[in-house]
């Protein structure tokens, strides 16, 4: 049996920093704390080091009885999520700084990051539980990390939709565990084409669930505007982008490897899935009028974009290479604009925004590259995220779900512009106080994030191979 | 060399960004003048080493994304390389015009660059998805124009309208190309290796709805009746450089797409649905030119005439592709009448949008009975202008006769019930284009409001040197254009010889 550590790097690295930043923690002075976030900055720094080594080495191997698999998928997600976790703790320092618990912070963001690392390498219904609860309970935590009303309330629902969805999730392991023997993927892509297909469907549907929940796909949505709304900017940039890497990945190497010779028509229902979430989170994203709400019901239609690809898994090639890379842009994109929210905290309504322009054209400019990409403008990486992933479903069968996805991008434009219009108002700009500006590090994480999501489209090319290979048989 | 006049506006523009604030506003529109020189001279140089015969030439092509199948491929032939020309006149003449700007100008002179790159990358494209980048960035810039620098607040309504509508159509065009991709082994979006592939020869109903997502895409852009709703309020609320350069460019963009993508790249359907193609064309050019007939606003006339005259495109590139009751010689009579009908709008409406520009500088608006005897005020202004309408409605001696004499020559012969009808649509623009200008330009002098105090100023220096060196092209076409056609006619020949196959 293959147990070599070294092949977890990213993840030990991570759970290790989280132990070690709560003994720092609990000794440091207040204002030491933010020693806790180099800390956690380092640990990601080493978890990208050790991801790119075994990438360039090009070592794919299943470690501890191949519940684990390290391949492209899970090299991608890593590159993704890390990346994606330093831009969360970029555009945290100014909220967090002097907070009294502010190690408690760090080391619940490093411990979910964990959870969504476990998440992308599960290759084992066990395995893919356990890294559920570790990415979701953490994560609870984090959105009602202010303590205030609404967070609490926030924190509430989120717990309580995850906790009934995982238990779900736990029942649909059971059954499949029941129908198929085994918990092994690899095992269960033998097995369950002979297993009852009632027992199949319903632990599918079961396992699906709970990855819907921390996709924030419809019908397990609710949570994410609430979230993002009541949870502080930091986490709701947090829970509206890593855990979907997660969970989404999760789900691709679910359907990819556990049930391709099935006979349960899941490509269908991912595709009505699909349609379901990105039509109905563009419809509640129309008139909103808080931009993290907006924000949150783009995420969500965003998700439906992403579970194109899992409906085609085994029916394109382009499918992989698309959710891999889409999820990627759009990671870089979704923090970029939730950075500019983050660093602007009294704007909270479009209004708010008014004039933004005239007063920090860095940030308009940010916003523009940044909803702009959302929808899918070229040259942004997102706009060919969407391209792979569209010709994937038209290449595996599914026309009509990429004409929707069409549609629903043009709808989509329609709320982006309603928030890009008030920014370049030239007419009653918002007053000065409400477009106060946080601190240095959230502006920075903007631009940074603005330019990675541009940098991904126009350097495609480099970046594609990454997302291109195998997963682990 | 392509390269290099692709990026130098948008490499200015980045360059001006970066400069401190006290720039002043006039050194902004001097610096964007200087580039759009320096754009014309390279074209003229690109030109003159020009061989007409040799297909596509000066041609660069990267790996860019080999793994999708996207790849840097530009170059030019007869087709791109008079549109390229085009592009860069209208914006030195934008550019020209835009001098005496004072609002937020360097932000301006930015977008105009911005978009100058766009469009001279758009034509000289040979990978769908460069294409689609060029095609989906003019919205983006244009948007930004008419938004901030239109007439108030409607102008933003506009430009919503103009961004949701033409993003339907870019979004269109990508299923389409989609469409291409998968068909094509290996998968490309390369344009020469899928027209030298014909990947969708023999697929029926797949290959009919490629050329209908295809076809709306263009569509919308062009724009053709029914999807020319966008058009009108676009121009009204625009700038008269944005308008200049919208009708002038933008609208090439779709019409270009026919000649350069949908025609060589689906023959087969292209043949199939060639009469729903002039059906389109001929009812833009009669629909077009008696909505024209109905506005009391004179933006919005001349944008009306817009899509009467991208209907003769239409109908040109559609009747090139009925093989019944036609030869190879009508046909790509059609094509290059279309090309060169691209070339004739674009300068003769940049023109007449600025003119339109000059109009509202002075009267604050464009309504048509406002004005009366404007000659007397303005005898250059009044010159320039008939110029420009006797040159739209076609009269010989300007380029769009040439144009419209061979789109009706080339076509006459395999659709002459839809050529017949769209005869009609001369007719319709020569009377509403000379009832606007009796009324306006002839009779006792009135003014608006706005400009009475003043009176009525003539064309000052920047005026006359944008729309001026507009309508001389023009002219210069009209009288020899041995020029242009030796370039455009090899390239019609090869597009009618590729949809023949």
């Amino acid at each position: 049996m293959n147990q070599d550590v070294a092949a977890l790097l990213p993840e030990l690295s991570l759970a290790a920093a989280a132990v070690l930043g709560l003994l720092a923690g609990s000794w440091l002075p207040r204002r030491r704390q933010w020693l806790v976030a180099v800390l956690a900055a380092a640990a990601c720094a080493v978890g990208l080091a050790a991801t790119g080594i075994a990438l360039a080495r090009g070592t794919e191997q299943g470690v501890f009885a191949e519940v684990f698999a390290v391949d492209t998928a899970t090299g991608a997600g890593r590159l993704t999520v890390l990346g994606a976790l330093l831009l969360v703790i970029g555009l945290s320092v100014e909220t967090v700084r002097g907070h009294p618990r502010e190690s408690e912070y760090w080391v619940l963001l490093l411990l979910t990051g964990a959870g969504t690392l476990a998440l992308v390498g599960a290759n084992d219904l066990l395995m893919l539980f356990a890294a559920y609860l570790l990415s979701s309970l953490p994560a609870y935590a984090l959105a009602g990390f202010a303590k205030d009303p609404r967070g609490t309330e926030a924190a509430l629902k989120y717990y309580l939709l995850g906790a009934l969805l995982g238990t779900t999730m736990l029942a649909g392991t059971a059954l499949l565990y029941g129908g198929g023997r085994g918990t092994l993927y690899r095992e269960l892509r033998e097995a369950l084409p002979g297993a009852p297909f009632a027992v199949v469907a319903l632990g599918l549907v079961g396992v699906l669930a709970g990855l819907l929940f921390k996709a924030g796909g419809v019908p397990a949505h609710f949570w994410v505007p609430d979230v993002a709304q009541g949870a502080p900017a930091p986490v709701a940039a947090y829970v509206t982008t890593l855990p979907k890497v997660g969970a989404l990945i999760a789900g691709y190497r679910l359907l990819h490897q556990a049930l391709p010779g099935s006979d349960v028509d899941w490509p269908l229902l991912l595709a009505v899935l699909a349609a379901a979430t990105m039509t109905l989170g563009n419809l509640a994203a129309f008139f909103q009028t808080d931009v993290r709400r907006l924000l949150a019901y783009s995420a969500v239609s965003q998700v439906g974009y992403l579970l194109m690809a899992l409906a085609v898994a085994t029916r394109s090639d382009l499918a992989q290479r698309g959710l891999l890379f889409y999820l990627a842009a759009y990671a870089a994109t979704n923090l970029g604009a939730f950075a500019v929210v983050t660093e602007l905290p009294r704007a909270r309504t479009l209004e708010g925004y008014r004039g933004l322009a005239g007063r920090h054209p860095g940030l308009a400019a940010v916003l523009v590259v940044c909803l702009l990409g959302l929808v899918g403008t070229p040259p942004t990486g997102v706009f060919l995220g969407k391209l792979e992933i569209f010709s994937a479903a038209v290449d595996g069968g599914y026309t009509w779900l990429a004409v929707l996805a069409v549609a629903n991008t043009v709808a989509s434009l329609f709320y982006y512009l309603r928030w890009l219009g008030p920014v370049f108002a030239r007419t009653g700009p918002a007053p000065a106080g409400t477009q106060a500006a946080l601190g240095r590090w959230a502006a920075g994480t903007a631009y940074t994030a603005a330019a990675v999501s541009l940098a991904l489209g126009l350097a495609a090319g480099a970046v594609l191979p990454f997302a291109t290979g195998p997963l682990l048989p | 060399m392509l390269s290099v006049l692709i990026f130098l506006p948008l490499l200015v523009c980045c360059v001006l960004l970066v400069l401190p604030r006290g720039l002043p506003d006039r050194r902004c529109v001097q610096v964007w003048i200087a580039t759009a020189a320096v754009e014309l001279a390279l074209v003229a140089y690109l030109w003159a080493a020009f061989d007409p015969g040799g297909g596509i030439q000066a041609e660069e092509r990267v790996r860019w994304i080999p793994g999708a199948g996207v790849g840097y491929h530009v170059g030019v032939d007869g087709l791109s390389l008079p549109l390229v020309a085009l592009t860069c006149l209208v914006f030195l003449a934008a550019a020209v015009y835009s001098l005496r700007e004072t609002r937020r100008v360097r932000a301006y002179v930015c977008l105009f660059l911005f978009l100058q790159t766009v469009s001279v990358g758009l034509f000289v494209a040979l990978d769908l998805i460069l294409f689609f980048v060029f095609f989906d960035l003019s919205i983006v810039g244009m948007f930004f124009v008419i938004a901030g620098w239109g007439h108030g607040e409607r102008a933003r309504a506009a430009a919503l309208t103009f961004f949701l509508y033409t993003f339907v159509g870019s979004l269109a065009l990508l299923l389409g190309f989609i469409g291409l991709f998968l068909a094509a082994t290996p998968h490309t979006f390369d344009i020469v290796d899928l027209t030298r592939e014909n990947p969708l020869a023999g697929r029926g109903t797949y290959a009919g709805l490629v050329l209908l997502a295809i076809g709306v895409g263009l569509a919308v852009k062009t724009p053709t009746v029914p999807f020319h709703t966008w058009l009108p309020p676009a121009h009204s609320e625009a700038p008269a450089a944005g308008s200049a350069v919208l009708a002038g460019i933008l609208l090439k963009m779709g019409a270009y797409g026919f000649v350069r993508i949908a025609m060589p790249l689906l023959p087969g359907s292209w043949r199939r649905y060639a009469l729903v193609v002039v059906v389109v064309g001929a009812v833009s050019v009669v629909y077009g030119a008696l909505v024209a007939l109905a506005q009391t606003d004179l933006k919005r006339m001349v944008a009306y005439t817009s899509v009467n005259h991208m209907g003769y495109i239409v109908l040109a590139v559609g009747a090139a592709g009925t093989l019944a009751g036609s030869d190879a010689q009508a046909r790509s009579l059609a094509v290059t009448g279309a090309v060169v009908q691209m070339v004739s709008h674009g300068l003769i409406t940049g023109a007449l949008f600025l003119l339109t520009g000059v109009l509202y500088a002075r009267g604050r608006t464009y309504a048509i009975d406002a004005y009366a005897g404007v000659a007397a005020h303005a005898p250059r202004f009044a010159a320039l202008t008939f110029a420009a309408a006797f040159a739209s409605l076609g009269i010989p001696g300007f380029s769009g006769f040439i144009a419209e004499f061979q789109i009706f020559t080339g076509s006459l012969g395999q659709q002459t019930v839809a050529t017949a009808v769209a005869l009609t649509g001369i007719l319709l623009t020569a009377a509403l284009f000379l009832r606007a200008l009796r009324s306006m330009l002839l009779g006792a002098p009135r003014l608006p409001e706005a400009a009475s105090a003043g009176g009525f100023a003539d064309l000052a220096r920047h005026e006359a040197w944008s729309a001026g060196p507009l309508m001389a092209v023009a002219l210069a076409i009209g009288i020899a254009p041995r020029w242009l056609l030796d370039v455009v006619e090899p390239a019609g020949r090869a597009v009618v010889g590729l949809v023949a196959r």
